[in-house]
């Protein structure tokens, strides 16, 4: 495009660049994949083996040693669908992220629009809400399992509560979700933070003049301006959400909680592979797992272009 | 300094009613979100005895730097910091080389198969230790990396996702500015390296220091790699082997506060490159 744009207003000048775009063809040709070369090395070794790999021992039943497997078929899959531990574990994941997904959403938001409309000190107000983030999930697992334990931690003392956060099944997971939210909000507070100075200044100007109030300007420029941000909070934290594995175990000192009631999917699939030594099974569970993690992306990606669709 | 700001800069604004209310939420929000950190300091600084008595209480009434320098005498953290620093340090500089070339490579020459192979590189956008855990591990076993720090670094060594942002990035790059390189004769490395890298600074420091958040924080793939405590990283080694003989909290607190630290102080330093990083690596992603 930028060639015959260039043909029209100078031709004198074209044929130089057509030459160099055959310059550059030709080199390109020589060295674009000496680029990604690299790159392509490690990825296969470490993405696409691995992956091409627990397709293959899902149909088998090899042991962690990886020696003497036999093809079962579609065996491991079969018996997944059958174990309720299978069904529990991802209904714990689906739980956590149904819990964190909005409220991570709503209070990064919230906390945006404060330290946006706050004119002083703005680098302290961002430091105070993204360093829980900065911490090791395992720090963050570690410090808020002390602060909810029920005799020596401070929730139970500041609120007057006698909660047994994390020996009962229905706080277990609370306590977890808490935690989260404590600890990673401060990224999606960020990406609100930075949409929202993104927001051009003369929209508000335009609508103070047309004498829309703040409840206004805040309906009809701020919201609408954020919705590509929370699309995208969204489906990160949904996508991050479904793989919680760190701060869970540490929480529970690596068992899976009262009753089980915090064991994630992760946790699961790596209980059958390095606690059972399953890794046949191990590898048909993960390879479900990643299908679901794919559909979800994929279905954003899908949203993403009927909506730029329906923009047009 | 505020003082002083405030004569140089003198039509500063006075307080107004709302920024009022407004700072004190905030001071009241931010009290909130400090205060576990406040505990775990309040805690590193009481003896073992006084961090477990219950009622528990905020100030330690008998201040105290035994946890500190007990942990410094137990030589495994020392180990685990130099672990985290080497492992972190090799795979921001690994993620950054790589990417950075094919992320150039895919936005701006030819080769055969582009397109399938950026379909691929797509699709390994998907896939996380979490999601195929026990699969990378007997590829790495295979490998006969287990309990080694190449086991630990390079799969951490080939994000999608960065390749992805740097590629976006580069596709923005006028092309004018190479094709006047290419006239003078210069090849497609020299382009890349003298003109193409130092305009994308900004986009590099973003994707490096998120590269290094990442991996120093990382804690399931060290968790699955290693057994041996003289090579965990500090997430691991905190989590593992300083929870497994009855926890001792003070020490606990003390080696967590360690293990944040070194990035509390990077964000500090590099508060804005950070903030523009986050907003340029994720939304990027849109």
């Amino acid at each position: 495009m930028t060639t015959s744009a260039q043909t029209v207003l100078a031709p004198a000048r074209a044929r130089t660049a057509a030459e160099s775009v055959t310059v550059r063809r030709r080199q390109g040709f020589q060295h674009g994949g000496w680029f990604v070369a690299p790159f392509l090395v490690l990825f296969a070794l470490f993405v696409i083996w691995p992956l091409l790999r627990g397709l293959y021992l899902s149909f088998t039943d090899a042991n962690i040693s990886g020696e003497g497997a036999s093809f079962v078929g579609l065996d491991n899959y079969r018996e997944a669908l059958n174990d309720p531990l299978v069904w529990d574990s991802l209904g714990h994941s689906a739980y956590f992220t149904l819990l964190v997904v909005p409220c991570i959403t709503v209070m990064a938001f919230l906390l945006a629009m404060l330290a946006h409309h706050i004119e002083r000190g703005k680098w302290l107000w961002r430091l105070c809400f993204f360093m829980p983030f900065l911490l090791p999930s395992t720090v963050a697992g570690n410090l808020w399992q002390w602060l909810f334990n029920p005799g020596t931690g401070m929730i139970n003392h500041v609120f007057g509560l006698e909660t047994p956060w994390l020996t009962d099944k229905s706080y277990a997971m609370l306590a977890v979700v808490i935690t989260t939210l404590w600890w990673t909000v401060g990224f999606s507070f960020l990406l609100y933070l930075a949409a929202l100075q993104g927001i051009p200044g003369h929209l508000y100007e335009a609508a103070k003049l047309d004498g829309a109030n703040a409840w206004h300007r805040m309906a009809h420029i701020t919201l609408p301006m954020l919705r590509n941000v929370t699309g995208l909070v969204i489906a990160l934290q949904i996508l991050a959400s479904l793989q919680v594995f760190d701060q869970a175990v540490v929480m529970m000192d690596f068992g899976p909680g009262p009753e089980g009631s915090t064991r994630t999917f992760v946790q699961y699939t790596l209980e059958e592979g390095f606690t059972s030594y399953r890794v046949g099974y191990a590898s048909a569970i993960s390879i479900i797992f990643f299908v679901l993690i794919a559909a979800v992306a994929l279905a954003r990606m899908w949203l993403l272009r009927n909506r730029e669709e329906d923009g047009r | 300094m505020t003082t002083a700001a405030q004569t140089q800069v003198r039509p500063r604004r006075a307080w107004s009613p709302s920024q009022i209310v407004l700072t004190l939420l905030g001071t009241a929000v931010s009290v909130v979100f400090l205060s576990p950190l406040a505990w775990a300091l309040f805690t590193s600084l009481k003896p073992e005895t006084e961090a477990v008595e219950v009622p528990p209480h905020w100030l330690p009434r008998d201040w105290t730097g035994q946890a500190w320098s007990a942990m410094f005498d137990n030589g495994n953290l020392v180990n685990w910091f130099v672990n985290s620093v080497v492992v972190s340090v090799c795979v921001t500089a690994v993620v950054l080389l790589v990417s950075a070339l094919a992320g150039y490579g895919f936005a701006r020459t030819e080769f055969r198969g582009k397109g399938v192979l950026m379909g691929v590189v797509m699709a390994g956008l998907m896939v996380s230790p979490a999601v195929l855990g026990v699969p990378l591990f007997t590829t790495v076993q295979q490998m006969g990396m287990v309990d080694t720090y190449w086991g630990m670094i390079l799969p951490q060594c080939a994000p999608a996702a960065m390749v992805y942002i740097l590629y976006k990035f580069f596709q923005g790059v006028p092309r004018e500015l190479e094709e006047a390189a290419f006239i003078d004769g210069a090849g497609r490395w020299r382009v890349f390296f003298t003109i193409i890298l130092p305009l994308s600074r900004p986009s590099l420091a973003a994707v490096g220091i998120f590269t290094f958040i990442a991996s120093w924080n990382n804690f399931l793939w060290p968790y699955m790699v290693t057994n041996n405590p003289d090579l965990m990283t500090m997430p691991n080694g905190i989590a593992t082997v300083m929870n497994s003989y009855g926890i001792q909290w003070a020490q606990l607190m003390a080696g967590g506060l360690m293990a944040g630290l070194p990035l509390i102080i990077v964000f500090v330093f590099f508060q804005r490159q950070i903030v523009a990083g986050v907003a340029h690596t994720g939304l990027a992603g849109q």
